[in-house]
């Protein structure tokens, strides 16, 4: 019955979308926005992926926010889990000799590639977010494969903190010093296409990457405490 | 036929967003409805990256020399999903950890066992 009620409500639902969307020609993309940033972007931002420039450069304080969603939910994960009352763990059976060395051996590789990720963020594909998911699913590996060590919540609470931190701290220099609004890019742009160009916007990564990286251990380390 | 070779993005794309809110309307156990949350979410970026989608068109980025302009695909689609997508792990976690408190103090996740939650 319910499965039924279901179907019809989703046919209902289908037929309003399809009316709506079968005017829309697709695959041509008129939007001006977009076309402002692809041609004027790499003049104004000085980075090459234009990604990148819209969500560091044009849309910097939407980022900002972003950023402080994915601080809310992990708090908001510490403060549902952390009252728990049994905290029974389950015995641990030590791994293999060939899962360890395997994870020790992969678990740097894995942190570089996160750290390349994020640190050519303004020109290659990736950035700040990515190569902070690509760090913590090191960390992941870490925690399935090496059984029993757990990260230091100093270490990742003082990670994240810097992260944040420079965010707003370069924000505000902007605000003093550059084109007098919250983070504008007041360091030079330099040449295309090379590491160190692009003003503020890798430095901004960095610190996102940083504290991204940090924040999604954190909530590993919480999920696999509880499991 | 042509029809489905235009539009077979959308058509994908709202496959998904229904398969998630079927999931959602008939499952019973907590678990599945948050697959299929999951899913849903996958669904609506993939139609949000569609929508910017221009035919044979390649990515914003100008990594070589020689790339058209007019030919890239728009940015601001790609930049959204980028914020949807990392919102949308937040709300994963956040409601992962609600699910294995409920489990804690009800000993069940089937949402009809659970009282105060009656559906």
């Amino acid at each position: 019955m319910r499965k039924i009620i279901g179907i019809i409500l989703l046919c209902i639902i289908a037929w309003g979308i399809f009316m709506s969307l079968a005017k829309i020609p697709f695959g041509k993309s008129e939007s001006k926005v977009g076309n402002y940033y692809v041609e004027e972007g790499r003049r104004e931002t000085g980075a090459t992926n234009i990604v990148t420039s819209v969500v560091v450069g044009y849309r910097a304080f939407d980022t900002l926010g972003e950023v402080t969603v994915l601080f809310l939910a992990a708090i908001g994960l510490g403060a549902v889990l952390a009252t728990l009352k049994d905290k029974s763990r389950a015995v641990i059976e030590d791994a293999s000799l060939i899962l360890i060395t395997g994870c020790k051996f992969l678990f740097p590789l894995i942190l570089l590639f996160g750290a390349y990720v994020f640190i050519h963020g303004h020109l290659t594909p990736g950035g700040g977010f990515q190569g902070g998911a690509v760090v913590a699913s090191g960390f992941l590996l870490a925690y399935l494969g090496c059984r029993g060590d757990r990260i230091s919540k100093v270490g990742s609470a003082i990670f994240e903190s810097l992260g944040g931190l420079t965010f707003v701290v370069i924000g505000m220099i902007g605000l003093a010093i550059g084109s007098r609004y919250f983070l504008s890019n007041f360091l030079p742009k330099s040449q295309l296409n090379t590491l160190f160009s692009a003003g503020i916007i890798p430095i901004i990564y960095i610190a996102i990457g940083f504290k991204v990286g940090s924040e999604l251990s954190g909530i590993i380390d919480q999920m696999m405490e509880e499991s | 036929m042509a029809f489905l070779q235009d539009y077979i993005y959308y058509i994908g794309a709202f496959g998904l967003v229904f398969i998630g809110l079927f999931i959602m309307l008939t499952k019973h156990n907590l678990i599945k409805v948050i697959i299929g949350l999951s899913i849903l979410e996958t669904g609506v970026n993939l139609f949000l990256i569609s929508v910017g989608y221009i035919t044979n068109g390649t990515a914003p980025i100008f990594s070589k020399p020689g790339l058209n302009v007019r030919e890239m695909v728009d940015p601001v689609p790609q930049a959204l999903v980028l914020t949807a997508i990392v919102i949308g792990l937040a709300v994963l976690a956040l409601v992962l950890a609600l699910s294995i408190r409920l489990y804690k103090h009800f000993g069940t996740l089937d949402l009809r066992k659970i009282k105060e939650l009656k559906w």
